[in-house]
């Protein structure tokens, strides 16, 4: 996960004014495009239960190891004679939520440590900060196999270890911001006028902050989907029977030589919900950027 | 005078922004001799920095001469190869530009800055550049030159580096300095000290002078004519005693109004000059200063004026072209 | 003690309109340089260093001075918007320095600020009516939405702006228009004191007169005090009533505007006057210049004694060993740190 991208888009962003969605959706197809897939993963999610042709932990032994493109099979069934479709449809249920949590822990963690260490600053800002590369010193996959392994393998504790390690991009992103918004006139105009710290973060720091942080945000989507599935892959997240993609690849692994199908099925998956979130976060950042807008 | 230094033909600069067209520059003339300082005085958007560029050639990449002539010692610059011209600017002609503290580049020592056109174009090893850059700092004014060649950029005060600017736009001993707001920068006490430089430079070797500035103090200090610009034309030209003595354009005159002055003694309220400086992608028809002026006329708003000859110098306006004058009287708007 | 600072020992209770409304006396305000990668404080920026200075009600005070004197940060230290190191602040004879944040968020509503950069003090993502109503807003002055959105119309109107404006945006506006919302603002609280920082030195000439006269009229409506903070002595010249000089840090002239041009005491005075240029190429030309050698002095380091002398053509050896005081020379209200005054 780079803050770098979404940096050094906020200097210019910062003073960018209120952007209407049918503005931005009318000179960036991009963002149209990004934003429908991803639209279209979230309803997949919410709806699979109602579109799965199949149950997705119904074991059928007889019907194992059905390639794609059988009969009532679109994309073939796995080991037990569960239907692959259903369970890349239902794993979308687990994969998107985790991801969600995960990126809202970061953020409003994150966040609030970003925004107390860059406005009130001295002490606050010393001993955040260091709290901050302790984090930072872990590779942050090592980090969250750590975390849950500490904390019990479950998706709950999942959602946690992959948020905890998100907080460190914002707390940096966001204090980078407040520190740079600090020194703005306008900041110093409301503060001469009587102005609570409270108020001046919440209506004038946090309102500029916006722009960077989508961009963050839709990134940040796309790490946690990964490393929700490679926590799932090393079985320390979703557990059997729940269906999820990174476990699915786990077993489909052993299953390389002859059925490749069944690791391939989740592994596309997984690529194409990750390249939506990063290309939404991408389309949004030159969408934002009012140097390239002109 | 046969032959002007630089002269100027109906020359026209157009910028291509994603908006839409800006003629920046719309058909301005003018000429410069050897040995006199002219100043082009005008607020944003008036064109005056986009016609030191055309001159120098130095456009930005939206931007472009589309029609028009720039003779410089006879040649005409807007046919010439970018090569060619790379001859002249740094030789013949030199420019120094507003910003000293970002016209410097901070990775090498200042010296080797200053001599660099020496190197280019007279082919002089770094060594006997760097000695031509002492030669010029003493020249500028810069003390202790030795030590500070050997310095870099940051080092240097807004003043000194001006003066090293203008020390490297000297090396080649050019015909034409052009000086795009040069001490807009920098202090008050500090500026007085750079157009001292300036004046004085001007009258030892013969240079001439081109300083664009909006400050009409310092037009009335130093430059012995004075070009007035508004919306990328020329509206008013002549001597600068006889355009301060009686401006025949209603903008200059205004100018001159509203302008606190140091040696009045009223406190009246200063003549305002009503509405905002033109958009250039929406100018209007007619005159352009029309929207903004307090002796308008019906006819200003259907026909754009030329530049004509009243009272001893150019103005491009119907009224004063008509024989009003503008002199004494109060805001006539 | 110096004459701006004799009238002390006021105290709130006992201040009435004929007291100066702001007394400031021996204001400090030092900023450390940290170097190294422990950050340890090698040295101080003295960017105000002991200042006496009174305002009266209903005057404008003009602050001159080059860059690097610390005129901006002594306006912003006497608004505590920057805390000063050390000296006393008293607005209506009351001690701001010593107020704590509920009592000094009381004081702003008497007290307000106009910037110089029309493009960065107006948030850039609220629209000109939250930008001119916040103040309402956060003293409470407006009872209901309506009353507000009714006070914001009258203050644009003050300004010379349509009330249509209020649902704009910062961005759709010109530099002038800009800084007539910046100045509506102010004028929310209804404040008596009102420190204007460079106001028009970031706008284009022919809109400076007409935001100079604005504030003028304003002025004068209201009973505004101004604390006008400037580069230009021209500008200053002809809005204020007294003009305070200030050279690295410290007042080195006070006098009235009229005064300060026909008889400047102090050199630098002297040689500021004499570098602005004047439009008129008759006069211009004929002046006598007075061109000084050298930069401005460092904040950081200044020189022993009088800080101007290593550019005063005055300076004699007696400069260098005591700083002189500021009524070293004293013509009735026109004081000037100088042993060899201009005369």
């Amino acid at each position: 996960m780079s803050t770098a991208p979404a940096l050094v888009a906020t200097q210019a962003s910062i003073r960018q004014t209120r952007i209407h969605l049918l503005e931005l959706a009318r000179g960036h197809p991009r963002v149209i495009l990004a934003g429908s897939l991803v639209l279209l993963l979230f309803l997949i999610a919410l709806l699979a239960p109602f579109i799965s042709p199949h149950d997705p932990i119904a074991v059928n032994a007889d019907n194992a190891y059905l390639p794609p493109l059988s009969p009532s099979h679109l994309l073939g069934t796995d080991e037990l004679g569960r239907d692959l479709f259903s369970r890349v449809l239902w794993g979308a249920r687990v994969s998107l939520p985790v991801a969600f949590v995960a990126v809202a822990v970061g953020l409003v963690a994150g966040g609030v440590i970003g925004l107390i260490s860059g406005y009130f600053g001295g002490i606050f800002d010393l001993l955040l900060m260091r709290f901050i590369d302790a984090l930072l010193a872990f590779p942050a996959l090592i980090l969250a196999i750590a975390i849950v392994a500490a904390l019990g393998p479950d998706l709950r504790n999942a959602m946690i270890a992959i948020g905890i390690v998100a907080i460190p991009v914002y707390a940096r992103l966001v204090r980078a911001l407040v520190l740079q918004l600090k020194h703005m006139e306008f900041i110093a105009a409301t503060r001469s006028l009587g102005a609570t710290p409270m108020r001046i973060i919440l209506r004038h720091l946090i309102p500029n902050l916006l722009n960077p942080v989508i961009v963050q945000v839709s990134l940040s989507a796309g790490f946690a989907i990964l490393a929700e599935a490679t926590l799932s892959f090393l079985g320390l997240g979703a557990q059997v029977p729940t269906p999820d993609w990174g476990q699915m690849i786990n077993t489909g692994a052993t299953f390389l030589a002859n059925d490749p199908w069944l690791a391939i099925v989740p592994g596309a998956a997984i690529s194409v919900t990750v390249f939506s979130f990063n290309l939404l976060g991408d389309s949004l950042r030159d969408a934002l950027d009012p140097r390239l807008r002109s | 005078m046969s032959l002007h230094l630089l002269e100027l033909e109906d020359v026209h600069t157009n910028l291509t922004l994603k908006a839409g067209v800006v003629r920046a520059v719309d058909g301005v003339s003018f000429h410069v001799d050897a040995g006199e300082t002219l100043g082009i005085v005008g607020e944003s958007g008036s064109g005056k920095s986009m016609t030191a560029l055309s001159i120098m050639r130095l456009l930005p990449r939206s931007g472009r001469i589309d029609s028009g002539a720039i003779r410089f010692k006879g040649r005409d610059l807007t046919g010439l190869s970018e090569d060619e011209m790379e001859e002249i600017r740094g030789t013949e002609m030199a420019m120094i530009f507003q910003d000293p503290m970002t016209s410097l580049n901070p990775v090498y020592r200042t010296g080797w800055q200053v001599g660099e056109p020496l190197q280019i174009h007279r082919g002089i090893d770094v060594r006997a550049s760097i000695a031509a850059a002492i030669a010029m700092f003493k020249k500028v004014g810069i003390p202790e030159a030795e030590k500070r060649v050997a310095q870099y950029p940051h080092v240097f005060s807004g003043g000194m580096s001006q003066r090293a600017m203008i020390a490297m736009g000297l090396t080649t001993s050019p015909s034409l300095l052009i000086a795009d707001e040069p001490t807009t920068a920098l202090d008050v006490t500090i500026q007085a000290q750079i157009l001292d430089l300036l004046r004085n430079l001007n009258r030892d070797s013969g240079m001439a002078t081109i300083l664009i500035t909006h400050n009409l103090g310092v037009v009335a200090g130093i430059c012995d004519r004075v070009i007035v610009m508004y919306a990328g034309r020329v509206v008013e030209q002549g001597r600068t005693e006889d355009v301060f003595a009686h401006p025949e354009h209603p903008y200059t005159w205004s100018l001159l109004h509203s302008i606190p002055r140091l040696d009045a003694d009223d406190r009246e309220p200063l003549k305002v000059i009503e509405g905002s400086p033109p958009d250039m992608m929406r100018l209007p028809s007619g005159c352009k200063f029309q929207p903004r002026c307090p002796f308008a006329v019906e006819q200003c708003a259907k026909d754009e004026p030329e530049l004509r000859d009243v009272r001893g110098h150019l103005a491009r306006c119907w009224v004063t072209q008509a024989g009003t004058s503008l002199n004494g009287s109060v805001d006539a708007g | 003690m110096p004459a701006e600072a004799v009238a002390s020992g006021l105290s709130a209770s006992t201040w009435s309109a004929a007291d100066p409304l702001v007394e400031v006396r021996r204001l400090s305000t030092w900023f450390p340089v940290r170097s190294g990668v422990l950050t340890r404080t090698v040295g101080q920026v003295r960017a105000v260093d002991g200042v006496d200075l009174t305002i009266r009600q209903g005057e404008t005070l003009g602050l001159v001075g080059e860059s690097g004197c610390g005129k901006s940060t002594l306006g912003r230290s006497i608004l505590r918007l920057i805390e000063p190191t050390s000296g006393e602040v008293r607005f209506k004879g009351q001690d701001m320095l010593r107020m704590g944040p509920a009592a000094m968020r009381r004081m702003r509503r008497d007290m307000a600020m106009i910037f110089q950069d029309p493009f960065g003090s107006l948030d850039p993502r609220q629209t000109v009516g939250d930008i001119v109503g916040e103040p309402l807003e956060i003293h409470h002055l407006a009872r209901t939405r309506r009353q507000r959105q009714e006070r914001v119309r009258e203050l644009l109107d003050l300004v010379g702006l349509a009330p249509s404006f209020v649902d704009r945006y910062p961005h759709e506006f010109s530099g002038g228009q800009r800084q007539r919302v910046g100045i509506a603002r102010a004028l929310a609280v209804d404040p008596t004191f009102i420190v204007c920082d460079e106001p028009v030195s970031a706008l284009d000439v022919s809109i400076q007169a007409q935001i100079i006269n604005l504030l003028e009229r304003l002025q004068e409506k209201f009973n505004l005090t101004y604390l006008f903070i400037a580069h230009d002595l021209s500008v200053v010249k002809h809005i204020s009533d007294r003009i305070a000089v200030m050279y690295v840090g410290k007042v080195v002239e006070v006098s009235s505007a009229r005064e300060l041009y026909q008889s400047p005491q102090h050199p630098y005075t002297g040689s500021l006057l004499s570098a602005i240029p004047i439009p008129d190429p008759t006069v211009e030309r004929g002046r006598e210049r007075i061109i000084l050698k050298g930069d401005v002095a460092s904040p950081v380091n200044p020189p022993s004694g009088c800080r101007f002398r290593t550019r005063c053509f005055k300076a004699q050896p007696r400069c260098a060993e005591l700083e002189p005081p500021l009524d070293t020379v004293r013509l009735g209200d026109h004081l000037a740190a100088c042993y060899f005054p201009l005369g």
